[in-house]
């Protein structure tokens, strides 16, 4: 009640507007509308996002306005990147032969100096570990400008020849290089055969292993991609097993040493059947064993020289 | 009743997706206000210790997170009067509700105190065949009940199975997998004004609300406010309200009687209106603040201000003794307890063995109503507060919330009732499913 009431005739009546204190059907059901968590999630978040990508897209509707802003966005991006401390200005290579050296700097995709960001580092090593003679390399940009490569080169362990000319791989067997002769490289062991590239371990074991008769060794053949011929000087030959080549290499030198095997005319030491090792002799002894027992000597192509041919020629 | 049996089946339906989707309101529609509570179901059933709140009856696995109460419109004797200033209010309180709790109510458990209550005691009997009762058994005994004709229009709001006998052996909760050759049953049925529901109903769904359950108000404001020995023992719960007083009975807890007397605290308000000549908020405010029942010496020398507001100073200051209020209160509240006396004879409370009176509700907090109580009534008599549930603010936890509470307790409790067991297949008409559908879709 108020303390001081108003009797003037020309008062105004009270204006206290009976409000209603009930929400209106409208907004009481906009209300519980609120109150759902999905729509209160696209109001606050699906609006907003509606209202800047309209906003984008109309302003990039236009392409001279989107050429704007790509033109701008590209000349930021090139001052940036040409800035001098990003600068690449040398290029240093460790671990190379020079030849290896210059190609690397050959592959290199931009002339320096130039920008780092403009040098893709992981797609030239990859084009460099093309490079047959590269096991690995370490390419990175070192501070002051200096893009550094340490190279690591594959060491050539052996040749290979084949149909296709001479091979040098290194000792797992991978391509080093080709050489168009053998006395290119007349220090490195010489394998021959289809996929003996495949056995190289092998054959460096045995070519080890051949130790006392390595001055006559001449090289291994792969036979049917299973096993290894050794061959050596004067024809010889030493056919070893599939399984276990590197003890029957062995059991021949010890053969030989003990009996100077390989020191007489023998062909073929055949041990690929290691509990029962055969020996082919040469033309020169069986004629001489079969002198001794009165038989008709042979030929160099193994067949019995008949009385007339000897005769007539 | 199939359809009726179908109706309540879908309520229950709708209160288990409810109870699912973790949120449930209560919608208590009383004569003079309005409360909502927001209930959120955890599901755990985990007791939290907070200030009290024991686990006593069930309430552990919900919590109020939104209440509110506003001043009732469109009411009348617990009953719908206009409907769009009811909607209004309904409105008001559940928007109110759910911006306190910032969670949407889709669902909703009211409560009706009016529509003329009535309570039937059926018996039913069948015999076993297979000897044993079985879960079929319990729905066939309850289908077999014998309903007396309700009269025109006339509703169920409550069904609830009392007392089970197999053979001579009564008194059983459960009777499930006894063994005997005869089953009988007990059932209190509780029918309303089937338009009075239904305005409620249409109310409801007017707010965009779905109905989960109806309770009868002094179901609910005694499953509040009798304790679990009383209501295991039996007592009477009398729930003073502003359009009516409901008076229900209980023992081995479950209801047997209800019933409404059409007398509330708006009538005494309406006397304190007429007999002092003030407006009736002032009346109002007088009999809240001053009332009382019981007259002292001191209370002729204390003074009341009835500051009406007019203008003139003859009525604004006029003398009124707070002798004189009580003078208007005490015939009225005196004519209340008399016609919850009548009530109570009529139930033949008399022959309990238990004669506790407990008062609640709004009215219940006129100081020495209990004393007055106490001589019209019988000795028992104790003013009950509703039980305290888990974050309840302390606003709402005087008497005149207790059927809200109760609601709450039946939102998360509901004791069995009829449509509650399957029904016995023989007795399902053969278009009621498609009956119920079309029902359903109708009014709901």
């Amino acid at each position: 009640m108020p303390d001081v009431i108003d009797h003037r005739p020309n008062r105004q009546p009270p204006s206290q507007p009976k409000r209603d204190p009930a929400p209106s059907r409208l907004q009481y059901r906009l209300e519980r509308m609120w109150l759902r968590p999905i729509w209160r999630r696209a109001v606050r978040v699906g609006v907003p996002a509606f209202l800047v990508a309209m906003t984008a897209g109309l302003w990039l509707s236009d392409p001279d306005r989107r050429a704007l802003l790509t033109d701008g966005v590209q000349q930021i991006m090139t001052k940036v990147q040409s800035r001098e401390e990003f600068q690449v200005r040398i290029m240093t290579v460790e671990g190379a032969s020079p030849v290896v050296d210059k190609a690397l700097r050959a592959m290199l995709p931009v002339d320096l100096p130039a920008s780092s960001f403009d040098i893709d580092l992981t797609a030239l090593r990859l084009q460099v570990m093309q490079l047959d003679v590269i096991e690995s390399i370490d390419l990175r940009i070192k501070p002051g400008g200096i893009l550094s490569a340490v190279v690591k080169e594959r060491e050539p362990a052996i040749l290979w020849r084949h149909a296709r000319g001479i091979e040098i791989l290194d000792k797992t067997g991978h391509r080093v290089a080709s050489v168009t002769a053998r006395d290119v490289r007349p220090d490195l062991p010489l394998i021959a055969g289809e996929g003996a590239d495949l056995a190289v371990p092998e054959a460096l074991a045995l070519i080890d292993a051949a130790g006392p008769i390595l001055p006559r060794v001449r090289g291994l053949v792969r036979r049917g991609e299973r096993r290894w011929d050794l061959v050596l000087d004067h024809g010889q030959r030493i056919m070893l097993p599939a399984q276990g080549a590197l003890i029957a290499m062995e059991a021949a030198i010890a053969l030989d040493r003990a009996q100077d095997m390989l020191g007489r005319d023998i062909a073929v030491v055949d041990l690929r059947n290691p509990s029962r090792p055969v020996m082919r002799l040469g033309i020169d002894a069986r004629n001489t064993i079969r002198q001794a027992r009165g038989e008709p000597i042979l030929g160099p192509d193994g067949k019995v020289i008949q009385e007339d041919d000897r005769k007539g020629g | 009743m199939a359809e009726l049996y179908q109706t309540q089946r879908a309520m229950r339906n709708i209160r288990r997706a409810a109870l699912q989707r973790g949120v449930i309101g209560i919608l208590d529609i009383g004569t003079s206000k309005i409360a909502c509570l927001v209930l959120r179901f955890d599901g755990t059933g985990t007791f939290r210790e907070t200030d009290g709140v024991g686990p006593m009856a069930g309430q552990v696995n919900f919590r109020v997170i939104g209440a509110a109460s506003t001043r009732s419109r469109g009411m009348r004797r617990g009953q719908i009067d206009v409907m769009a200033e009811t909607e209004r209010a309904i409105r008001t309180v559940v928007a109110a509700a759910q911006k306190v709790a910032g969670v949407r109510v889709d669902h909703v458990i009211a409560c009706l105190s009016g529509g003329r209550p009535a309570s039937y005691g059926l018996a039913g009997e069948i015999t076993l065949e297979a000897g044993r009762v079985h879960d079929h058994d319990v729905a066939s005994v309850l289908a077999a009940c014998d309903a007396p004709d309700f009269g025109r229009g006339r509703e169920v709001l409550h069904a609830q199975p009392v007392n089970f006998a197999v053979d001579n052996r009564s008194g059983l909760g459960d009777p499930r997998d006894h063994v005997g050759n005869r089953l009988a049953c007990d059932m209190h049925v509780l029918t309303v004004d089937g338009d009075v529901i239904g305005n409620l109903v249409q109310c409801i769904r007017r707010c965009d609300l779905e109905l989960a359950g109806v309770a009868s108000a002094s179901y609910a404001s005694a499953r509040a406010s009798l304790v679990e020995d009383e209501q295991e023992l039996g007592a009477a719960c009398i729930d003073f309200g502003g359009g009516g007083t409901g008076v229900s009975i209980f023992v081995k807890k479950h209801m047997i009687f209800a019933d409404n007397v059409n007398i509330g605290g708006q009538l005494v308000t309406q006397d304190i209106a007429q007999g002092l000549r003030v407006p009736l908020p002032v009346a109002e405010r007088l009999k809240t603040l001053n009332g009382g029942v019981e007259a002292t010496g001191r209370d002729d020398r204390d003074m009341l201000d009835t500051g009406t507001g007019s203008g003139e100073w003859d009525a604004d200051r006029r003398p009124v003794s707070r002798a004189d209020l009580i003078g208007i209160m005490r015939p009225r509240v005196e004519e209340i307890l008399e016609g919850v006396r009548e009530v109570l004879d009529a139930a033949g409370f008399d022959s309990m063995p238990s004669q506790q009176i407990v008062l609640t509700g709004g009215g219940s907090q006129i100081p020495g109503l209990d004393g007055l109580a106490a001589r019209i009534l019988g000795p028992n008599i104790r003013c009950g507060r509703p039980l305290r549930i888990d974050g309840l603010a302390h606003q709402f936890t005087d008497p005149g919330f207790s059927s809200a509470v109760g609601l709450a307790l039946f939102a998360a409790h509901p004791q069995d009732e009829w449509w509650d067991f399957e029904m016995p297949a023989h007795s399902y008409p053969t278009r009621s499913l498609r009956r119920a559908y079309r029902w359903f879709r109708n009014n709901w």
